[in-house]
């Protein structure tokens, strides 16, 4: 099972070997996305977590036991619709096939369930027309 | 044997068959070329994508005193100042290099919308044209004309790229993946204009066509055109080969076929959008507009390094969303919209179906026979 979530690390919890700890005991399987961390700060992680359902549980509960806040994530990417020319340029450049265009209609369909928040469309839509937001749902 | 003033008059009376080239190749699958000309009149071509070799001329009327404007910006973008003495030429890949995001094909997009955009200029103070610097703010309304003048739009086919190498490469062909992780691919396929007819028989000089919303016409054949690339048994060209100028009237134009867009670490450029009437005069244009996806094949090229062909494909494959190189799947996208060609064919065809769009026949035929020449540098 895969899980897509944020972690904010609070100032004193960023040195420890939480994501160590995350891989050594309980699994889990860690890819990280994005990475927000400023030295004596706290810091900002956007993870996909994979590993066996109720290693997942344990290794999150583990993670807000240590005052991390484990905040899921929900469609981050999002792009202006109504100024789209479904022109392909970002389904080109889209790995993940979150963004797909085709028969019959040919227009651009995003499945923000399959986003895993690359930013290869902000730069390859033409228009500009992609945000990502760190949004936690 | 059809003539352009049977077809013109058929149209008049609102009897004229007109399809989609669409729909005719679907047609075509269960009618001869002989049946299809019998049936059909006129079929519509379209394509939307990123032509760079565009640009409209402008002319912003005479301020009091006057300036001869040698150097011109607009909303800060240097553009032609080469054409005296108010007026310019708005390239469309024009930019000021410290914000690449925003240039000519942005500026010609908002006058179409009816912004108003900054004029700075500056001559050197003639006894007849005085004024050395002028600020003023124009928009489409206050200037004399704008005309969109593009010299090379409408390639017929092009290439298909991927990239082999290790590395992310931002091309004017997209993004292209490392280890050929997708491919890209910028051609409307069988509903593209000089796909459908392409030795250009009924496309040349003074054709009527439908350019960004509005009416426009061919002005002389596009440059870098190209007759001598290979030519598959179907006649389609393998590659980038033919291409055309055109010409409309900027003020009447519509964002929704006309849209500056910047290509990441390459620049601006313009979508375009045109449609192409092709009269089915006889059987070898009916076999042309009959061309489907399948039959229309191109070059797979490696823009990851040195430009290498890979292999060869089709339309139809383009379409299903992968492709094989070397005995690898690939994921194919495009570059052009076809959603948007398809509106403009249905528009074209509407507007001549009405009776307000009559067909023309060329004044000068295009180059039968035209190759490209090279550039030799001399400071190597
Ligand atoms: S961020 Fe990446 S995965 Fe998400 S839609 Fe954009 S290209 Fe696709
Ligand atoms: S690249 Fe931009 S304009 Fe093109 S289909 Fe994607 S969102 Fe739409």
């Amino acid at each position: 099972m895969i899980k897509k979530v944020v972690l904010s690390f609070p100032v004193d919890a960023t040195d420890r070997s939480l994501t160590y700890d995350l891989v050594k005991q309980y699994d889990i399987r860690i890819n990280i996305l994005k990475a927000e961390i400023q030295a004596g700060k706290s810091g900002n992680l956007l993870v996909e977590l994979d590993a066996e359902p109720d290693k997942l549980d344990q290794g999150i509960a583990y993670l807000i036991e240590n005052g991390v806040t484990v905040s899921p994530v929900s469609s981050k990417v999002s792009y202006d619709a109504s100024l789209c020319i479904d022109c392909g340029n970002c389904v080109s450049a889209c790995f993940a096939h979150a963004l797909t265009i085709g028969e019959p209609d040919w227009k651009l369909h995003f499945n923000p369930d399959k986003c895993i928040a690359c930013k290869l469309c902000l730069k390859s839509c033409p228009l500009k027309l992609f945000r990502i937001e760190f949004a936690e749902a | 044997m059809k003539t352009y003033a049977e077809i013109n008059e058929k149209i008049k009376n609102g009897t004229a068959v007109v399809l989609t080239a669409e729909e005719v190749a679907e047609l075509s699958k269960t009618l001869s070329p002989k049946e299809i000309v019998d049936k059909v009149d006129v079929v519509t071509t379209a394509t939307f994508g990123a032509m760079c070799s565009s640009g409209a001329f402008l002319n912003f009327g005479h301020s009091n005193p006057p300036i001869r404007m040698e150097k011109i910006e607009l909303n800060g973008v240097r553009v032609s100042g080469g054409l005296a003495a108010v007026d310019t030429y708005v390239g469309a890949t024009d930019c000021n290099p410290s914000s690449p995001a925003y240039g000519g094909a942005h500026i010609i997009e908002d006058l179409v919308n009816g912004k108003d955009i900054l004029l700075e200029a500056w001559g050197k103070g003639t006894d007849c044209y005085p004024r050395k610097h002028i600020k003023a703010v124009i928009n489409k309304n206050s200037i004399n004309e704008a005309i969109l003048y593009n010299p090379r739009n409408c390639y017929q086919n092009y290439n298909v790229a991927t990239n082999t190498t290790d590395q992310i490469k931002y091309t004017y062909m997209g993004t292209l993946l490392p280890k050929m992780r997708n491919a890209s691919y910028s051609s409307a396929g069988e509903l593209s204009p000089l796909l459908n007819d392409p030795e250009c028989r009924t496309i040349g000089l003074g054709t009527h066509i439908f350019l960004c919303g509005t009416e426009g016409y061919v002005t002389w054949n596009g440059t870098q055109f190209n007759t001598t690339k290979p030519v598959n048994e179907f006649g389609v060209p393998i590659g980038n080969a033919r291409t055309i100028a055109v010409v409309g009237d900027l003020k009447n134009m519509s964002s929704q076929y006309l849209r500056g867009a910047y290509i990441e670490k390459y620049g601006i450029t313009l979508y375009v959008g045109i449609g192409i009437p092709i009269p089915v005069l006889d059987e070898d244009l009916a076999r042309r507009v009959s061309i489907r996806n399948e039959q229309i094949e191109t070059a797979i090229v490696d823009y990851g390094q040195g430009g290498q062909v890979l292999g060869k494909t089709n339309y139809a494959a383009l379409h299903s969303g992968f492709i094989h190189i070397n005995g690898h799947k690939v994921r194919t996208a495009p570059l052009s919209s076809l959603a948007k060609a398809r509106e403009i064919a249905q528009v074209l065809k509407q507007w001549i179906q009405k009776g307000d769009f009559l067909l023309t026949e060329p004044v000068r035929p295009m180059p039968v026979q035209s190759s490209l020449k090279g550039l030799q540098a001399c400071d190597e």
